[in-house]
């Protein structure tokens, strides 16, 4: 992907680096997501909004908005005041199909975005990035064609609704008058603006340099005449990690000069690899993350193996000091996948006190994570060549609000 | 019953493929067959028969002085280390139908290897032409690249030239490169059955057999999840009931599943902790923990009645009046 560029700010070489194209913290540290709340310029996620979720749509707020998974935002109250009024808003979110297989940490922002969908009853667009995966990782066309493909049966095994759910790859689909949005964002954006905000040098090939306003324009209704027609004014909610922020600041600064509504974002921190906090998720290290297509054996050793413990070294140690929480990788995947809050909390009291152990830990995680899986799995089975094609087709849906 | 030399020669003859013959004493290894042409020009080729862990086959056909390493060979294909060794004896006759020391490309005339994937070194472009045995080890012909591009094309095979000595990088962002090689479609060899998904919980044993038995049956009519870069071919043909096409088995499924969690929650123990209030514990208990799953199998059910509506629809030509 993009060079080791970070943009003008070549001071910033110490602070940590969130782009879409690197993470990294500071002097190998943990991100520090304050600093990057302040950085960035959105806003916390905070209780009453979390609250206000909750009373909206009658039903208890998804776990990863109740432990801070999805902690930052940018004009989600409009879409709520919005919501309140009778008016309702469509989600879009993607993916960069670069892989085979996708790893847990993949699956987070479709699982989130699957729970918005049932929660608001509102429709959704993913678009799958084939273009830009055959850009900067040098794939073949056709290529990044079959892996988008491959990626969507995992996607439609998230359960999405296909009677609310339009999926396409930019190499299909770009055109018409998706293509007539880019070429309306392109106009407002200097080539300076996108080597400020991406990084991009004069050895870079331009298709990179113009891909930003692939990713903006599904923001716009009016890029998907078969769905939106007429409605101009619909509202657009994006859920993604907090990297893609710099493609989204793009999109807002544009969206009022061209007569959009600026889309609202709602943003998740990243999910820790195994080796803990400071490791990078590799995908050359098939041990550093749990794959949907691990088996309930590879899933049990690969936690017992390589998660990185705040346990303490001996057992006596460990039940006179307790466990170090901050750092300990299978309570951080904990907070993330395991559903009942009484759980957690007596979990995390028990280890902290030194009163459970480790392996207890990793034995329930390794019990959640395998659920979260072959339920994964299961749906995926289900998943046709023909539903691929359905969610992928250029069709009304007549029932998305309903 | 498979080709026999003269008939495979008879074939080349007319696809008018340019070849020389050579007959020779029967050669089981390269080192043997170029006592008897090595001074002809052109390549000597060396034919690999494997296998992977999926009973899938291929041929390798590389020149003799290629170097091709099983298990970078077997990484670029997607099959992780080590996930490719040599096919079985039995495979050659009942699969290729050539004798032992006879693996050739021209084995793929044979209807038996349409499930074959055949890998070509590039190398063999940059020769004059060629040495294959044509499905007999007392003889070897040689042609051009060109030409054994011609035959294959007529038994409607994809003549695919690869660099087989690359080792290119795969990971996450580098997908295997030669994954597009890997068969789709059955294999004729018979294997140990497919393993189902082990699906070992911290639930009683009750939950894990009917886990299981949605598993298999899912399994059979579906396209099994691990296998990386099958073709699905429009399932037409192999339209099975399943529990998310069918809503006897999708009702029996959720029964099921609630059975079990039921009979597991009400124990000597839990009778004896909640008495009278053991009923709203165990419904609380079933709504948690079946939730999830249950919308799961909804939405997919969901999902699989539109997708073959829609597919019925769009495919739908209505003849004009």
């Amino acid at each position: 992907m993009g060079e080791d560029m970070k943009g003008k700010d070549t001071n910033e070489e110490q602070e940590q680096v969130v782009n879409p194209w690197e993470v990294s913290a500071k002097d190998g540290g943990k991100i520090d997501y304050d600093k990057l709340i302040d950085k960035f310029g959105c806003q916390r996620l905070d209780h009453s909004l979390i609250d206000r979720v909750r009373r909206l749509t009658g039903r208890a707020p998804h776990v990863f908005l109740r432990r801070g998974v999805f902690f930052a935002h940018r004009d989600f109250n409009d879409i709520l005041d919005a919501y309140e009024r009778g008016e309702k808003f469509f989600l879009y979110t993607g993916r960069g199909p670069s892989s085979e297989s996708l790893h847990l940490g993949h699956l987070i922002p479709f699982m989130f975005t699957r729970y918005l969908q049932e929660a608001f009853r509102v429709p959704l667009v993913i678009q799958l990035t084939d273009d830009e995966k055959c850009m900067w990782k040098n794939l073949s066309v056709e290529e990044s064609k079959r892996l988008a493909r491959e990626n969507a049966r995992d996607i439609i095994a998230c359960g999405f609704d296909i009677t609310r759910t339009f999926i396409f790859q930019d190499f299909e689909y770009v055109g018409g008058s998706f293509y007539n949005n880019m070429v309306k964002v392109e106009k407002c954006v200097t080539y300076n603006k996108v080597v400020g905000i991406f990084g991009f040098t004069g050895e870079d090939h331009i298709g990179k340099v113009s891909f930003p306003a692939v990713q903006a324009v599904p923001s716009f209704p009016s890029s998907f005449p078969h769905l939106f027609s007429g409605k101009d004014d619909l509202r657009c909610l994006i859920p993604c990690a907090i990297d893609q922020d710099p493609y989204f600041r793009m999109t807002r600064d544009v969206a009022p000069r061209i007569g959009y509504h600026k889309p609202s974002l709602i943003e998740s921190t990243f999910f820790p690899a195994l080796q803990g906090e400071t490791g990078k998720m590799s995908a050359s290290d098939p041990n550093s993350a749990i794959y949907v297509t691990d088996s309930a054996k590879e899933i049990k050793n690969k936690i017992n193996k390589h998660a990185f413990s705040g346990g303490q070294d001996s057992e006596e140690k460990h039940r006179k000091y307790g466990a170090n929480l901050e750092v300990d990788i299978p309570i951080k995947y904990l907070s993330f996948f395991l559903e009942d809050d009484d759980e957690l909390e007596h979990i995390k009291k028990e280890y902290a006190a030194g009163r459970m152990l480790t392996g207890e830990v990793k034995k329930r995680l390794a019990e959640v994570l395998t659920d979260l899986v072959e339920r994964h799995r299961l749906a995926r089975s289900a998943v046709t060549d023909e539903m691929v094609d359905a969610f992928m087709a250029v069709r009304p849906l007549p029932n998305m609000f309903d | 019953m498979g080709y026999t030399k003269d008939q495979l020669l008879a074939r080349l003859k007319e696809l008018q493929i340019d070849f020389a013959q050579y007959e020779h004493p029967t050669v089981l290894t390269v080192e043997a067959q170029a006592k008897y042409v090595g001074d002809k020009g052109g390549g000597l080729t060396k034919n690999l028969f494997l296998k992977d862990k999926k009973s899938r086959l291929y041929i390798v056909s590389a020149l003799a002085d290629t170097k091709v390493d099983m298990k970078v060979l077997s990484q670029r294909l997607g099959l992780g280390k080590g996930g490719i060794r040599m096919a079985p004896e039995e495979a050659l006759g009942e699969i290729l139908q050539v004798p032992l020391g006879c693996v050739t490309p021209f084995a793929l005339v044979n209807e038996s290897a349409r499930h074959v994937s055949l890998l070509l070194d590039k190398g063999f472009r940059t020769q004059e032409h060629c040495f294959f045995h044509p499905l007999s080890n007392d003889m070897s012909i040689s042609l051009h690249a060109n030409d054994l591009d011609k035959f294959l094309k007529s038994v409607g095979r994809e003549a695919t030239f690869v660099d087989l000595e690359a080792n290119p990088p795969v990971g996450k962002d580098q997908p295997p490169d030669l994954a597009a090689f890997v068969p789709s479609g059955s294999t004729i060899l018979s294997d140990p059955p497919e393993k189902t998904v082990p699906l070992q919980g911290h639930t009683e044993n009750p939950v894990s057999a009917y886990k299981k038995s949605t598993a298999t049956t899912v399994k059979t009519t579906k396209v099994p999840v691990a296998v990386k870069n099958v073709k699905d071919k429009l399932a037409v043909a192999a339209h099975q009931p399943s529990v998310f096409s069918d809503a006897g088995l999708l009702v029996e499924e959720i029964l099921n599943r609630t059975s079990s969690l039921l009979l597991s929650e009400i124990k000597e123990d839990s009778i004896r902790q909640h008495g009278e209030h053991l009923g709203t514990v165990v419904a609380d208990n079933i709504k948690k923990r079946l939730s999830s799953d249950l919308k799961s199998l909804a939405i997919m059910f969901k999902n699989t009645a539109y997708a073959q509506g829609f597919y019925a629809g769009t495919h739908h030509h209505p003849k004009p009046l």
